[in-house]
Order: structure tokens, then sequence, then C-alpha cells
């Protein structure tokens, strides 16, 4: 059974940060309770679970202070199941790098495709996928070195970068078609691209992120709520 | 043995900045100091950092690492034989630790600058979002002298930097922190008994006047 079944996830499926968790504990293989939160009443669990932010995701293992933040909880799950699948690299410098990377990808990447959302007009939107375009190839620069020419950031496995960019390719995917562009192609990001594909047949992946019919809920909910 | 070259590049008023030395000094890391000046940034800053041209940077052996609360947990991670250790070792108590230092880093500046550079209205909303920060961050001291325990922490590490800047918040806001969290400024009087501390944070009046000088020129 390994170190404990009692782990609770308190998410909601379209949620990218929660899917990362997700794909963090499957490939782990790790067994979870996964908790449907309803973000427009949430549940006094929840609160009380997160009282600072009040959001998802939130990790209870076997009954300890809850764990918050996604990527907290995914280096939590790595510290606790280390022997398995390990994400993060084990070389601080290396790790730096993760965590750089990660931080660069939420606060800098992931941004631009809320500001796409809310621009309004094809020539702003114009705007913010140049920006986007020079992003994803920085991107491009960081696959090419982490991967070494490897199948993923991590190397030969699924890593940290991987992980954080890969469980929003659903809304990748979403975004492109929405908008009728491409964020990642063959001529600007090939590396990328190839990348894509493969991760997105992952196993660990396809159990963790949602499909495109609650993606569009979302969307819908949020043009309205956070137009 | 290894000859090891640590190069901190900063700027002498940023709070991230502060974090470093004080983790350096703390575990009697000897380090070479370089101060860019944040208005005239210098090429070799762009190299260092070509995503962000941000301070602080860390030159580990000509090996940069950027972002403050990374070069914390990385210096953690390399000295690993030095104390005191800026973690703990339960990885709960990690997580938890991770949590509090990654709240305080993404909230309580952008909060402080509206007291500071705003006017009217946003002037009462910082000081209030600042106030809150403080005050859920003081309920996790407890009983114990430092975040950390006996020693400082990563937490610790974190958040003495703004000390320094209380008194820029107070004036510009017209409250005293020190009646709405006691033992929150206690606690940074006890930060500040520590060498690596009192070595690391700047002046207060410094702070004050430069963030001054500041308004003037975004005035113009």
């Amino acid at each position: 059974m390994g170190k404990s079944c009692e782990i609770k996830l308190l998410g909601t499926a379209p949620s990218h940060f929660v899917n990362r968790v997700q794909f963090v504990l499957n490939l782990k293989s790790i067994e979870y309770e996964f908790i449907d939160e309803n973000l427009n009443c949430k549940s006094e669990l929840l609160l009380t679970s997160n009282p600072v932010h009040k959001k998802v995701p939130v990790l209870i293992h076997a009954n300890k202070p809850p764990i918050l933040e996604s990527l907290i909880i995914i280096e939590y799950l790595d510290e606790v199941y280390h022997d398995i699948h390990p994400i993060l690299p084990s070389d601080p410098l290396e790790r730096a790098h993760n965590r750089f990377w990660a931080n660069y990808i939420d606060t800098k990447y992931f941004p631009l495709f809320e500001e796409l959302r809310r621009t309004p007009g094809i020539e702003g939107k114009k705007e913010v996928k140049k920006q986007l375009d020079e992003a994803s190839e920085l991107l491009e620069e960081v696959f090419v070195k982490s991967s070494n020419g490897k199948a993923y950031f991590g190397g030969d496995d699924v890593g940290y970068i991987d992980v954080v960019l890969g469980c929003f390719l659903a809304w990748i995917k979403f975004v492109e078609k929405l908008n009728k562009f491409k964020i990642f192609d063959e001529v600007r990001t090939p590396k990328l691209l190839e990348w894509t594909n493969r991760i997105w047949s992952h196993e660990a992946l396809k159990d963790a992120i949602c499909g495109s019919e609650a993606l569009t809920n979302h969307y819908a909910m949020l043009q309205i709520k956070k137009p | 043995m290894v000859k090891e070259k640590v190069v901190l590049v900063n700027f002498w008023s940023s709070p991230f900045g502060s974090r470093v030395k004080i983790a350096l000094e703390e575990k009697g890391i000897p380090y070479e100091y370089k101060e860019e000046d944040l208005f005239n940034k210098s090429s070799f800053l762009s190299t260092i950092n070509p995503v962000h041209n941000k301070v602080p940077v860390l030159v580990h052996n000509q090996k940069p690492v950027c972002e403050s609360l990374n070069i914390l947990e990385y210096i953690d991670e390399t000295w690993t034989d030095l104390s005191p250790r800026f973690l703990p070792s339960d990885p709960h108590q990690r997580a938890l630790a991770r949590f509090w230092a990654d709240f305080i880093d993404k909230e309580l500046y952008e909060s402080s600058k509206k007291i500071y550079r705003g006017i009217g209205e946003e002037q009462v909303i910082g000081k209030n979002e600042v106030l809150r920060i403080l005050k859920l961050v003081e309920g996790e001291i407890g009983d114990k002298p430092f975040f950390g325990g006996d020693n400082l922490g990563l937490v610790d590490i974190t958040l003495i930097p703004f000390y320094s800047r209380f008194y820029t918040w107070e004036t510009f806001g017209k409250f005293s922190i020190e009646e709405e969290c006691p033992n929150l400024v206690a606690w940074a009087k006890r930060c500040l008994q520590k060498e690596s501390v009192a070595k690391s944070l700047p002046d207060p009046i410094k702070i004050y006047e430069f963030i001054l000088d500041l308004n003037k020129y975004f005035a113009k």
C-alpha cells in the first residue's frame, strides 16, 4: 500500500494548478481522494484549510495541517515519496534552475494568456500574441538546454517543468482553437511542439486534465466574472 | 580543497537582496559584494539575469542563481554542513515555512508600495493590506523566539528586511506597527540582535529619504 492512502486533494477539474498535483500523484502512483470544490460556493473544509487564500489546490495528508500552493505541494510530495519518480533533480543548481523557470511560467507566461482573454479586439490581441510568441521562444531555449537532447525538460523522464507547463496544455489547445492561431509551431518552437505531442499522450497526464467541455464552461464563467 | 567564489549582486535598499546577505552572513559564507546601480544597470547584470534584469543575483563559481527565495533554498541545499539550516527537516514543516515565505514574498512589497506611492483611498487600502499580512504572519510565531525556532529560518530571513521599511510605512500611512503587531515588532528586535541581520539591514531613515527621492523622480 505504500506510505499512506490517506491523501485528500481539494480541487476543481479545470484548474491547471490542481491538475499538476494530480499529475505528480499519478507519476508517483499515489492513491488519493479527489474532493471536487465548487468555487462559487466554497466548502467549509476549503475555507478552514486555506483561510489565507481560500484557493485550491489543498492537499491534506493523514490529518496533518493542510499543504497549500501547487508548487509547494509538489515539493512536499517529492520529499515524502522521494524514491518514486523524483520530480526535482538532486543537484542544488539544477533545482534552482527548475524553480526559477516554474516561477517564470507562473508569474510571466501564464498571465499573458489571461491578458489575451481580457484584451478586446483583434489588434489588441495581436500585441499580446507577440509577447506570447517571445515568451514561447524563450521556453523553447529552456527546453533545448534542460532536455539536453532527451524527451522532456526533466531529461528521460517527466520533471518539474514538464509538470508545470504540461498541465496547461489543455488551456493552450483551447486558446489556439478559440483564437485560430498557434502558440507552439514548427518554425519558432519545433522542439516544444514535439514535446507537447509527447507529454499530451503521457498516461499520468491523461487522467489529470479535464475535457474541453469543462474548459469551455470555465472560460465562459471567467468571461462573466472577470471580464 | 575547492576554492569557492561567491558574489552577491545587489542594490543597497532591496529587501530581497538583504535576505541573501543575511543568509550568507548567518552561515558564515565568505562572499564578494557588488553594488548594482538600478538607475544605470550594467551589462554584467543582463548577462547574469537576462530574463528579469533584476537584483539580487548570487553568482557561485560563475554560475548565477536568481530570485531571492530561490537563492535562500540554494544556499541551504549547497552548504549543508553550515548551520543554521533555514528549513526544518520534516517535509510538513518545510511546506508550512515555504507557504509563509511565499505569502510574504508575493504580497507584502506590492501592498506596501500603495502606502508610500499611492494617495488617499489607495494609501488606506495599502495600509490595511499590509496590516492584514503582518497580523497573519505574527500569528505564526507562537512562543518561539523566531519562526525558525531557536534560530533564524526561511520565514525570518524573508520577512526581517522589511523592518527597515516600517518607519517609511508608518510615516506615510500615519499608523504604528508596534501598536497593531506588538509580537511582531518584539520578534524583529530579537532578529536585530543577530549580527547577520544588524549588518545586512539598511538604515530606516536612509530608506525613508530614498523613497522620498524616488517619489520625486517618478513624479517628473
